[in-house]
């Protein structure tokens, strides 16, 4: 946390802590702004630790939001738009990264750990009900039973 | 000569500690009584030298002896005094040693409260704690002592960092690291245990005050931070899944299974050999994060390269740790006897229900937190996982979770009926439905996951009061004896309930700030207005001033609802001198749950300033919920049954109560 804020302290080293958005920077439709602003908070502040663009006051942050605003009333999809910054700086924007060879393990790993888990826990339940009902008894130990009974 | 003195008690503390790592082990393996005596006495010394030491330290920092590095680089003549005290650990080397300080107090709790522990096991305990203040004593001697003078004194500091000029950084750091650090006695029994090749319940009753005592810590410590972050940062966010945050989340879901766990190996004998693994894995995100945050590898791996002196050393630390840890535990889990029967279904089944979602949910954020750093290094491709990855996945792992919160504790021990406590949680289910109804007609619809994770909330709280209201009977018998009854309640039935309740609240807290918060970014001049959750915001104008080591701009504004004035506020801009940096200082006013959260952005050249408002709908029950937690942890740790040492109870009560068996 103190790390966190020491470097977000560094960032804002330029001048008055500005805003992320501005109100120069908002679109007059109220749908577009929604979209944009979603779209905002999926893509990362290239300069900065951890941010999103929309949470960010730098200069790059704001060329990247006025860039999304741009294609958005240009009438770009939400995923052209996504296509079209990656295109231009690379996946490290991405603050959800894709589904791809090289996230496999990082999309992969909850799903096997759960499951991995799961088995293991069904596993060693069968085992414990295993030892609770018991196996058949052996050979002689079936004769020491009827022995017993007999008398 | 004092700082020297300071410096000594370090390096003193260090030898200690040396003589506790090694002597009451020899003495564990020979029976020696006088060798394993030594483990306790050289505990109880080295937290002694070391709260010296760290006391010389705190007297540089608020006598501002500039001669002392540290307190050059980190503190100033001028702020207030309360800053230079908590300046101390608001640095890496004052850090470093407030963490050792708090792992040989915890030793030394150990020392002073574990008479009754069989000897060999105390012995070994300690020594395993010893081993850990070793190595972190080296490190902050080796590579970060805080001790190191300057030949010339300067005059001045270079102030602290001004985002850490708050009261936050008083109280966040020792808490957080109590938590995080209170894990090490978990972990020390459990390589004990390793080590005698033998454990039992009695080991578990030990090991869960110590589990709820750093857990309670550590909830605190990061719902501390997490308010902090949200009003110091001046953008409204309170969690952010940032690296550093994870890094105390980790244990702290670790630890949250643990919890679980250890409770199924006290009553039960169950699940031995996992808890052990758990307590050893707990312990050790503990320990990676303090290497993420600590060795600058977060902030770039290039930093991290080009200074690696401190984190290939903590490194070393980890892996020392952890390899040694899981391979003891390789070697000797097979002589733990595993024991504890029972179904699927039953109390056992829904703990180990709650352990494999929380521990896969750790791994998931670790995972996430170390994968972009990991494929960089493996292949050089840079990507980023962000609070977008986090929260889906997360969120996904708690939802089953979170259903089934109320279940567990209606469950009985062995073998459970799944039907009949659902059916007793009708009342909850039912509850919780009514709430979302409620919402979807207050708000006039509203997205449907919202209406969802608030009718969740709902249910978890009022399933957690089932058990309370089933155990009392009442409505079929008396108010007194109703009364009687839940009085009569093992406490840590309380504290499952308000633990439960709290995680209940902050859910209902999260889901109503993240579907219902509005915000507002406009320009204003002196006199304009602005509406936000139903109260008109009006902006007075800006006035300038002067703080000890800061100069301030403030906006002043009226807060109005139905045109008669309720409130006012004072959002500021502070501009610290020494450090030529800025700070946002929000304006912040609650009515009720709900806050609202004013923050002030760049003048405008024809006089007006750039106002971010935003109506935070219930967001005080993000934190009230780990309140409840907290206050859960406490009245468990109260229970009877978990102080160690506590005479039984006194057989003849004055009314015997009967109450289901547990």
């Amino acid at each position: 946390m103190i790390r966190r804020l020491l470097v977000i302290a560094f960032l804002m080293l330029s001048a008055w802590p500005a805003f992320a958005v501005n109100p120069d920077e908002v679109l007059a439709d109220p749908a577009l702004e929604t979209r944009a602003r979603g779209l905002s908070a999926q893509l990362r502040c290239m300069v900065c630790q951890n941010q999103s663009i929309d949470d960010s006051n730098a200069e790059l942050a704001k060329d990247l939001r006025l860039l999304v605003r741009e294609r958005i009333t240009n009438g770009d999809s939400d995923e052209a738009v996504i296509g079209y910054v990656v295109s231009r700086y690379g996946e490290f924007v991405l603050l959800n990264p894709r589904f791809e060879t090289k996230t496999l393990l990082l999309w992969g790993a909850p799903v096997v750990l759960l499951l991995a888990g799961a088995v293991a826990m069904l596993v060693a339940a069968r085992r414990r009900t295993g030892k609770v009902t018991g196996t058949a008894l052996s050979a002689d130990e079936q004769a020491r039973l009827d022995a017993v009974l007999k008398d | 000569m004092i700082i020297e003195l300071g410096h000594y008690a370090l390096v003193l503390a260090l030898a200690t500690s040396l003589l506790q790592a090694v002597l009451p082990i020899i003495g564990a393996l020979r029976n020696d009584h006088a060798l394993m005596e030594i483990g306790t006495v050289a505990a109880k010394a080295t937290f002694l030298l070391m709260a010296l030491s760290f006391g010389v330290l705190t007297y540089a920092h608020v006598t501002s002896d500039f001669s002392v590095q540290n307190v050059w680089e980190n503190s100033h003549s001028q702020i207030p005094l309360i800053y230079k005290f908590s300046g101390v650990w608001g640095n890496h080397e004052g850090s470093m040693l407030l963490w050792v300080l708090i792992l040989t107090f915890f030793s030394a709790l150990v020392a002073v409260f574990g008479n009754n522990l069989p000897e060999t096991l105390k012995a070994n305990v300690l020594a395993v704690q010893a081993w850990i203040a070793v190595s972190f004593s080296l490190f902050i001697l080796l590579t970060s002592n805080p001790f190191n003078r300057l030949l010339d004194a300067p005059g001045e500091g270079r102030d602290l960092n001004p985002v850490l000029q708050d009261i936050g950084l008083a109280i966040h750091p020792p808490l957080l690291y109590l938590g995080y650090v209170g894990f090490s006695v978990c972990f020390s029994f459990a390589i004990a245990a390793l080590i005698e090749g033998r454990i039992d319940a009695a080991w578990a009753r030990w090991v869960r005050p110590w589990t709820l005592a750093a857990w309670t810590c550590l909830t605190a410590g990061i719902s501390m931070g997490s308010y902090w972050a949200y009003y110091e940062l001046g953008w409204g966010g309170w969690w952010f899944w940032d690296p550093v945050e994870n890094a105390s989340f980790i244990p702290w879901l670790a630890g949250t299974a643990l919890l679980h766990s250890a409770l199924v190996m006290e009553k039960r004998e169950a699940l031995k050999i996992w808890t052990v693994l758990l307590a050893i894995m707990t312990f050790s995100m503990s320990l990676l994060g303090t290497f993420l945050v600590r060795s600058g590898v977060l902030t770039s791996v290039h930093a991290f390269a080009t200074d690696p002196t401190r984190g290939v050393f903590i490194l070393m630390i980890l892996i020392l740790f952890i390899g040694g840890a899981l391979s003891l535990f390789a070697f000797r889990a097979a002589h733990l006897k595993a024991g504890g029967l029972f179904a699927p279904i039953s109390r056992e089944g829904a703990l180990v229900f709650n352990n494999l979602i929380l521990t896969t949910a750790a791994a998931t954020v670790l995972i996430g937190t170390l994968y972009p750093l990991a494929l960089e290094a493996v292949t050089g491709a840079k990507i980023s996982v962000g609070p977008p990855f986090f929260n889906m996945t997360f969120g996904l792992l708690m939802l089953p979770l979170m259903l089934a919160v109320p279940f567990g504790p209606l469950l009985a021990w062995k073998r459970g009926d799944l039907l009949g406590a659902g059916q007793r949680l009708f009342a909850a289910v039912a509850f919780g439905l009514v709430v979302g109804s409620v919402i979807y007609y207050a708000q006039n619809g509203g997205p449907i996951m919202a209406l969802f994770g608030i009718a969740l909330g709902a249910y978890m709280i009022a399933g957690s009061l089932t058990e309370l209201f089933l155990r009392s009977g009442l409505g079929k018998v008396t108010g007194a004896v109703a009364w009687r009854r839940v009085s009569g309640l093992p406490r840590s039935v309380f504290g499952t309930a308000l633990a439960h309740i709290g995680l209940g609240v902050t859910l209902i807290g999260i889901v109503a700030v993240t579907a219902f918060e509005t915000e507002h970014i406009v320009e204003m001049k002196p006199g304009m207005t602005t509406d936000a959750g139903g109260y008109t915001l009006r902006f007075d104008g800006l006035r300038n001033g002067k703080g000890p080591n800061y100069s301030e701009e403030s906006g002043h504004f009226t807060i109005s609802q139905a045109g008669s004035e309720v409130a006012e506020v004072w959002s500021s801009k502070r501009f610290y001198t020494a450090r030529q940096m800025p700070t946002t200082e929000a304006g912040i006013r609650t009515f009720g749950l709900s806050q609202l959260y004013v923050s002030l952005g760049d003048d405008m050249k024809d006089g007006g300033v750039v106002v971010r408002v935003w109506w935070k709908p219930m967001i005080l029950c993000i934190w009230l919920g780990t309140v409840f937690m907290m206050a859960g942890g406490a009245v468990s740790l109260s229970d009877r049954r978990l102080r160690v040492g506590a005479p039984a109870r006194a057989k003849k009560q004055k009314k015997p109560v009967l109450e289901p068996a547990q």
